[in-house]
């Protein structure tokens, strides 16, 4: 199956305009990363630039780091014994993987939105006011509004004002996932690591999520895991490419979804394996 | 298909109905064991029940009286137990299933804890006889409640772990991805999760102390009198039955058959809220 390209595969087409790649502002730098869970290496020699106001999107077949990659830019794996990464990961100049690095800030600049939806136990309000108030102290009528604009922001607002105080759980997958980019979005973040939003949602909220991950872009440094390739060519400025634990190949999504320079690369999207 | 059954599915229904009669009458015997208990408890307990039960000390031989004494004894005695146990065993808890879940530590405090669950109370109210009543010289209110503590903490460590185990660790993550340090995410998030079956687990607890009298008798004793002093013996329901129920005299017997009937009524309500919190959690 390695002869030309099988005109009845499709590519998946990217929709969007073609990204300026000569003003580029590289808010994270993952320089020679490794990472292991215990003595198995799941990264290895990773080096990845990440704009600011640009989507980035990591594809793969299951089981290739792209996840694992995910959870070392918030140190997420530190809730776990066993797992470490070696290498350089900065953000802004400053090393991320540094033992000094306060984590709770570190999380509070650089968000995340999990594969399953994950509302906390407590009111739709209580859910974006909860991480307002651990690093601000605001009277009553500056967080109701910080409120409505998270909510806002995540296209949810419509739906849920008139039942902010009911359960967080009460609400649809759909909703729930956009509750918890409003969460997320509330504490400003200035990163938000998207971990297979839609994984778990019908269609018509998949689109809802990729609409508002587009609106997000102006403002926020993107990233996004996902299995789904249509979902990466169609939300994404730059697209990584990860195959065993490595990064095969890293550039703008259209130049990836038209003329990949690895086979490696062209066979997964092509949908030849995978 | 045929309507009649092949010889080999015949025989397969047969013993199936063979194995379902003998479930039934398994259940039925043990059920009846229990409506019996229960049928004789109201029997003999309920015409003894009325207000002075519980305006009135416990009589001496002959005269009468009720139990107003050995009733708020062990409420006390319960509640200090409650208070004593509850908040070391939810630490404890908290500590295996958050902090310490991969330590080897925990395993062998969940090891000791499970010993400690299943050790006879006779046991442990030696125990606090050998440290607490001989050293102080004399049986006391306060050695009862420890000793009920010591029943409380392995049940509270044992549902606080479980129930932090079940919540899921996406939570968790999702807690910590907004900033969230550790502590707060146990007291706002999981605490929360995990509350109906932590809740659950100590009137669990409580309806397992408030039937022990083997502990008792080796530390509060028994008190034939109101007192409010915790340093000295106190009344308590189990041991006042255990007493009047082998005495000799009608009346003291007619006492400790109400006393077993109000202590299985509270278990019994204690029970079913305990089995409907459990339920809510698992609807919501």
């Amino acid at each position: 199956m390695n002869g030309a390209t099988n005109p009845s595969v499709a590519t998946p087409t990217v929709r969007h305009a073609p990204v300026d790649t000569v003003n580029l502002d590289e808010r994270i730098s993952i320089r020679g990363l490794n990472f292991y869970y215990g003595d198995n290496r799941a990264l290895k020699d990773i080096s990845l630039p990440l704009y600011a106001s640009k989507v980035t999107a990591f594809i793969g077949p299951s089981g290739c780091g792209k996840s694992t990659l995910l959870r070392v830019l918030n140190r997420m794996y530190d809730l776990y014994p066993n797992q470490r990464a070696e290498g350089e990961v900065t953000l802004d100049g400053a090393d991320i993987l540094s033992p000094k690095q306060d984590l709770n800030m570190l999380r509070a600049r650089i968000g995340m939105v999990f594969q399953k939806p994950t509302p906390f136990p407590m009111t739709i309000y209580e859910n974006i006011a909860f991480g307002i108030r651990l690093y601000e102290k605001l009277p009553k009528s500056e967080l109701d509004d910080r409120v409505e604009v998270a909510l806002k922001r995540a296209a949810l607002w419509g739906e849920v004002k008139d039942k902010l105080g009911t359960n967080g759980l009460s609400l649809s997958g759909g909703q729930q996932q956009r509750l918890c980019i409003a969460r997320t979005v509330a504490v400003r973040p200035e990163v938000i690591l998207f971990d297979e939003p839609c994984s778990a949602l019908d269609p018509i909220s998949t689109a809802k999520i990729e609409e508002l991950i587009d609106e997000l872009k102006s403002e926020y440094t993107l990233v996004i895991v996902t299995h789904n390739m249509q979902q990466a060519a169609r939300v994404s400025d730059f697209t990584a490419f990860m195959y065993l634990g490595e990064l095969i190949e890293f550039g703008t999504t259209s130049r990836m979804f038209t003329a990949p320079n690895d086979r490696r690369t062209q066979d997964y999207i092509t949908g030849r394996f995978g | 298909m045929a309507m009649n059954p092949t010889p080999r599915y015949a025989a397969r229904r047969r013993k199936n109905a063979i194995t379902l009669g003998l479930s039934l009458a398994a259940t039925l015997f043990g059920l009846g064991w229990l409506v019996l208990i229960l049928g004789t408890l109201l029997y003999e307990g309920f015409s003894g029940l009325s207000l002075r039960v519980f305006t009135e000390m416990t009589p001496p031989p002959g005269a009468s009286g009720g139990l107003l004494n050995p009733i708020m004894g062990s409420l006390v005695l319960t509640g200090l137990a409650v208070l004593i146990g509850t908040p070391i065993g939810i630490l404890a808890g908290t500590y295996m299933a958050e902090y310490g879940r991969h330590e080897r530590l925990t395993s062998v405090v969940r090891f000791i804890n499970d010993i400690l669950l299943s050790a006879p109370s006779i046991v442990i109210g030696l125990f606090i006889y050998e440290v607490m009543v001989y050293p102080m010289g004399h049986f006391s209110g306060w050695a009862g409640a420890v000793a009920l503590a010591v029943i409380v903490i392995p049940v509270v460590v044992r549902t606080t772990e479980d129930m932090l185990t079940l919540v899921p660790d996406t939570l968790r993550e999702a807690a910590a991805s907004i900033g969230l340090p550790r502590s707060l995410m146990i007291i706002r998030i999981a605490y929360r999760a995990a509350k109906a079956g932590m809740i659950t687990g100590v009137l669990l607890a409580v309806a397992r102390i408030s039937g022990e009298t083997a502990p008792l008798l080796f530390t509060s004793l028994n008190n034939q009198f109101w007192s409010s002093n915790l340093n000295a013996p106190v009344a308590s329901l189990p041991v006042v039955i255990f007493q009047f129920a082998l005495s000799p005299y009608k009346d003291w017997q007619a006492l400790a058959w109400t006393g077993a009937l109000i202590i299985t009524m509270t278990v019994l309500v204690l029970s079913i809220t305990a089995r409907a919190l459990s339920g809510q959690r698992k609807q919501s």
